[in-house]
């Protein structure tokens, strides 16, 4: 079975958005693309109010993904758990539907008997283990959350030590929003290490406004220019094979 | 802790109501709730007149993978960590499926409140039974993952420490599935989070701490220095320190390596405080250089694997290089000769 590369949007918040288009379409245009949204809310003392409460629900919602509102202390574990559940949650949504092909109908791995469960189990663990996997952190960097930052810092770097340790492939990505000039800036283009990010996040500059949607959309175009900058390269290969042989 | 909305629908299911399986049709009387997890929460429930400890779960798919683990531990011959399987099952409520598992019921105070009750010198048997567990575990292809006292219970008499949650247990050289901040080597920043021995007895050695320090602490500096100093700042884990520190690096390959130190610790430590003859003075001290030499041994046989990897990789280096030099110089010729 092939399951190709999981995309993740990790998308870490403490609140609503109050500008631009609606997250809550981007995000679901985003699953269209087979991108999963998931989302973090952060808190301090504070708590996050019903509205922004809401939307973090209904992002992770509509993006096919997990969503999870945490204080900032356990935002390390929370990190590394929202990705893994997930991928075992596409994974299983990939298993399921190549079940249907085999048995027909609308069955699902949840209908077969517990005995039956184990064995699919068993290969969408593996599958976790050895998927390729494209997370794109999306970090909210608005007047609030300054000081909940070396925290966030503090669990991406947990959270790439969780999944180096798999034996599939990674790849990260940082935007922050509201960058210094646009909606969004770019921290980190693609990389497997997300260790780079130390020097970098010390020096991030807080405030202005929350413009979530527009950063969906943003990291949406990222995974785009990702894949095609890709198949030029692959295209490549093929054309100076053809002209060696 | 945090609760998911679906934990908290199912953690108000009162004393009385029975849980009926669609599969198999066993019914369950449900009598207490016994505690809740990541994934689920843990009911003691009763059964044709025996009691079992009844795990529930929106998530059927985790339910799974624990039933995994429990039926791959009954074939660990000799080993009585974990619990055992009796049934899997699903439970249709008018609110939708539940899937759940029936186990065997380990009744005890946790690992903690058993030492706090019986005195220190418990920690050392039952450290003891447990790394005989784990080894039996390891040599079957598993690591633990979420060790920790929560999850160690001591039954008897006579006392025997058990494992209730699973739900950590990895295949060994996969990323660890769960854990728990203060026993992860990954989050004291001493290591990789990849399955493998050294990271259950890094979890081992934290426990020991964690009996002077029930409160656990935080993590400032991290890293060795920082749990070496706790280490030292209570003189109850002074005759553990050696053993403590190796296990934290990951110097002990093998449960059994670290539980043959904690053996020998026990030894040259108690000894001096009791009355004794010259003859096993004179002994000790003869014994202790012997010692000393045989971990200066193991070190430099340590650095000699590591030379001999280093050069391997050397050599793998030069292959490679080899080999894409002469690949490219048959490309060029290739493409000359087309030319031509």
């Amino acid at each position: 079975m092939k399951t190709g590369t999981l995309k993740q949007i990790l998308l870490i918040t403490d609140g609503c958005s109050n500008q631009g288009e609606d997250p809550i379409a981007v995000s679901a245009l985003a699953k269209e693309q087979g991108i999963t949204v998931n989302v973090i809310g952060v808190m301090e003392q504070d708590v996050i109010d019903d509205q922004g409460l809401r939307e973090i629900e209904n992002i992770a919602l509509s993006g096919g993904g997990v969503s999870q509102v945490v204080y900032s202390q356990q935002l390390s574990q929370t990190v590394q758990m929202v990705t893994r559940k997930a991928m075992t949650q596409t994974l299983q949504g990939l298993v399921n539907k190549e079940l249907q092909q085999i048995l027909g109908g609308s069955q699902t791995v949840e209908d077969l008997p517990p005995e039956k469960r184990g064995e699919v189990m068993e290969v969408v663990d593996e599958l976790g283990e050895k998927v390729e996997l494209e997370v794109l952190i999306l970090v909210d960097t608005s007047a609030s959350m300054k000081h909940k930052l070396p925290t966030v810092k503090e669990a991406l770097l947990d959270l790439s030590l969780s999944l180096n340790a798999r034996s599939g492939d990674n790849h990260f990505s940082v935007y922050v929003f509201p960058g210094k000039k646009n909606d969004v800036e770019k921290l980190l283009d693609w990389t497997p290490r997300l260790e780079s990010l130390t020097s970098v996040f010390s020096k991030l500059t807080t405030g202005g406004i929350t413009p979530t949607g527009p950063a969906l959309r943003e990291a949406l175009s990222s995974f785009k220019k990702k894949r095609s900058l890709r198949s030029l390269l692959s295209r490549d290969d093929e054309q100076y094979f053809e002209e060696s042989v | 802790m945090m609760m998911n909305n679906t934990l908290k629908n199912l953690s108000n299911i009162t004393p009385g109501t029975i849980v009926e399986g669609k599969w198999h049709k066993n019914r369950y009387v449900i009598v207490k709730e016994l505690g809740y997890g990541a994934n689920g929460i843990v009911y003691l429930a009763q059964h044709l007149n025996q009691y079992v400890a009844l795990k529930l779960s929106h998530n059927g798919m985790s339910i799974t993978s624990e039933v995994n683990v429990l039926k791959s531990f009954a074939k660990v011959q000799g080993s009585t960590l974990g619990p055992s399987l009796v049934d899997v099952d699903d439970w249709m409520r008018p609110s939708g499926k539940v899937s759940f598992y029936t186990m065997e019921y380990i009744k005890g105070p946790d690992f903690l409140t058993f030492i706090q009750q019986k005195g220190s010198v418990w920690i050392e048997v039952l450290v003891l039974q447990l790394l005989s567990d784990l080894h039996l575990l390891h040599i079957n292809g598993w690591i633990f993952g979420d060790l920790k006292p929560e999850n160690l219970i001591v039954t008897g008499p006579p006392s025997k420490i058990r494992c209730i949650d699973v739900g950590g247990t990895t295949i060994q050289g996969r990323a660890i599935k769960e854990f728990t901040e203060f026993y992860d080597r990954g989050y004291w920043g001493l290591g990789s989070r990849k399955a493998d021995p050294t990271y259950d007895l890094f979890a081992v050695a934290m426990i020991i701490i964690n009996t002077s320090y029930p409160k656990r602490f935080q993590k400032n500096s991290g890293g060795l220095n920082q749990l070496q100093m706790m280490i030292r700042q209570k003189p109850e884990l002074h005759k553990f320190e050696q053993v403590i520190i190796s296990a934290l690096q990951g110097k002990y390959q093998t449960a059994n390596e670290m539980r043959e130190a904690l053996i020998n610790t026990d030894k040259t430590h108690t000894r001096p405080s009791a009355p004794k003859t010259s003859n096993t003075k004179s002994q000790q001290q003869h014994s202790k250089p012997v010692m000393q030499q045989q971990t200066r041994q193991a070190q430099t046989r340590a650095a000699q694997s590591r030379q001999t990897i280093v050069k391997k990789k050397k050599k793998r280096y030069a292959l490679e290089t080899m080999l894409i030099v002469t690949t490219l110089s048959f490309l060029y010729f290739l493409y000359i000769y087309g030319q031509l």
